[in-house]
């Protein structure tokens, strides 16, 4: 299935936050389990997670270092900060009011048939 | 975990060159980057693909690298602005050494150039009386300190460091030993002279570490022209400096003009020459040479001035009025165009076939050389008569000198443009024709003065 680009980026930011909240990851791990989330859904590209990660580094929502767990190569690991708990928390409100809203619509409607659709998506 | 055959991590050697070339990544990005590549290829290996499938298709998931660049550069912009960085920051330790290294060598000259300025004070000179001493001086004193600032870089010979300082003991005498009058032609000559015969020989020092190879020689041009333009730069920012300084402390009631015209412009100034050379070095292949694009932007402007004098010319048909002022004007007119010549013969592709742009250039020359020879039609019936001081015979000279270089640059022009000849003859003859600028100087500073009688 395709999700749009603007879609992806949204929850760009609440997904990368989301998985370090869980526990420290470096950027491979980080993708596969988006993909695992997902179900195989979402396929980030490494050109939208690593600048993703730069950036969220910049702002002092993640902080990095570079270690070398025992046995694996030495690997750029990211750590949630306080601000970026902040941040996600902030996020998640947000989504949390767009996606109830979203329920109650479609709780409301029919259940969900293929419907002609003459104009743009 | 399994290891990595050599052939994967040649592969890998090879996807990191292409990774490292790109500046919107830096090495921290492409080890991050090589580190996912690994990931990726080792569990497809793991899922039973063989190392060189499994690289192929891991790569081909990181898409392409054009895409990953431009979302780098989003995030990175400040990559794109090429930085210059000067001191710190380096990737490797032995580079930081390096250039801590050369920034103290900077120092040391350019304090020594500045130091050297006021020296002569305690022999009784005065910068602001002694006009006849300061005057062919100051540009040895300083470039003396540059000379040896680009020797030791170059790590010279001690036969090179042994022809330099013969050089320069040359033009101390030049500059000392003839008793010329404060008010002479000569000692003007001198001044403007003697630091262009300097500059070749700190030209020499340039190339110092390759003494045949003429591509050096463009390379000193190229030097020249960028240290000509970071000079004027800190120049600006050095007048900008001196009117607050002025200001400021005349608010407050005390007058640094003394400091100022004393201390402040002439060490300055001669600190600035070093300070400049080292800029020029330290940015390498960092920044873009200004030269060029200053060329590319002003070639079009002077060659439509010049067809437009051509044509009032032929109009006005009245003939030009030459005096020696207007001589030395249309000198100046040649070496513009000639340093515009090669400035674009400095930048230029040399594989590239002729474009619209060496075409304009050849209607600079060919305005350029018109105008010469209209000029010294002019004066060919009053040749005596324009040999007969310092200063005019100079500008006689610098003129013909000029517009034998010009000539034959137009006649190989014409052959460029008609594809009968390579860019490689025009920059040959460039570089060839460099040392007659030297023998000129070296004539004017050491020959005329007693020639003239000390005029």
């Amino acid at each position: 299935m395709k999700v749009t680009k603007d879609l992806v980026a949204a929850s760009a930011t609440p997904m990368v936050l989301g998985i370090l909240a869980e526990a420290d990851s470096y950027g491979y791990a980080i993708l596969k389990r988006i993909n695992d989330l997902s179900g195989g859904e979402l396929d980030w590209t490494e050109g939208l997670l690593y600048p993703l990660l730069h950036r969220l580094e910049r702002l002092g929502h993640v902080e990095s270092r570079w270690q070398s767990v025992a046995g694996e190569r030495r690997r750029k690991y990211y750590r949630i900060t306080d601000t970026g708990l902040a941040e996600l928390a902030d996020q998640r409100r947000q989504w949390d009011t767009v996606v109830g809203a979203l329920t109650e619509i479609w709780r409301d409607t029919r259940p969900l048939t293929v419907f002609p659709l003459g104009g743009n998506a | 975990m399994t290891e990595p055959t050599h052939d994967l991590e040649a592969q890998f050697a090879q996807w990191r060159q292409y990774v490292e070339r790109r500046r919107e990544l830096g090495p921290a990005d492409a080890d991050e980057l090589e580190d996912h590549l690994r990931g990726s290829v080792d569990e497809l290996v793991a899922a039973g693909l063989h190392d060189d499938e499994a690289f192929l298709v891991a790569v081909k998931r990181m898409g392409s690298l054009d895409d990953l660049s431009r979302e780098f550069a989003r995030e990175h912009s400040e990559r794109l602005w090429k930085q210059l960085v000067l001191t710190g920051g380096t990737p490797s330790p032995a580079a930081g050494v390096r250039s801590r290294r050369d920034l103290l060598a900077m120092g040391i000259c350019a304090v020594g150039a500045a130091a050297s300025i006021k020296v002569p004070e305690l022999f009784g000179k005065h910068i602001a009386h002694d006009g006849a001493f300061y005057g062919p001086n100051v540009g040895l004193l300083a470039l003396v300190w540059l000379a040896g600032f680009l020797a030791w870089r170059r790590q010279a010979t001690t036969a090179v460091i042994g022809v330099l300082a013969a050089l320069f003991a040359l033009g101390a005498v030049a500059a000392n030993a003839y008793p010329l009058d404060e008010n002479s032609q000569s000692v003007v000559l001198t001044a403007i002279h003697l630091p262009i015969a300097l500059w070749f020989a700190v030209g020499l020092a340039y190339i110092a570490d390759d003494l045949r190879s003429p591509r050096r020689r463009m390379d000193f041009v190229r030097f020249t022209g960028e240290w000509f333009i970071y000079y004027v730069l800190i120049a600006l920012g050095g007048g900008v400096l001196i009117a607050f300084t002025v200001g400021t402390f005349n608010a407050i009631g005390i007058s640094p003009e003394t400091f100022v015209s004393e201390w402040l412009v002439p060490c300055g100034a001669a600190g600035a020459v070093v300070v400049a050379a080292w800029l020029v070095e330290a940015k390498q292949s960092v920044v873009e040479n200004l030269a060029p694009v200053l060329t590319r932007l002003f070639t079009p402007l002077f060659a439509g001035v010049m067809v437009a004098f051509l044509v009032a010319f032929v109009v006005t048909n009245d003939g030009i009025d030459i005096e020696r002022d207007t001589l030395i004007l249309f000198d100046l007119l040649l070496v513009v165009v000639l340093a515009l010549l090669l400035y674009s013969v400095s930048a230029r592709d040399p594989l590239a076939p002729p474009g619209l742009f060496d075409k304009l250039q050849l209607a600079l020359v060919l305005g350029a050389l018109a105008i010469d020879v209209l000029v010294l039609v002019e004066i060919t019936g009053r040749i005596t008569e324009f040999g007969n001081t310092p200063n005019k015979a100079a500008a006689l000279g610098e003129n013909v000198i000029l517009l034998a270089n010009l000539a034959w640059s137009t006649w190989l022009m014409v052959r460029l443009v008609r594809r009968q000849t390579t860019f490689a003859t025009l920059e040959r003859w460039q570089t060839t024709y460099l040392p007659v600028y030297a023998i000129w100087a070296w004539l004017v500073v050491l020959v005329f003065p007693p020639l003239f009688s000390y005029l």
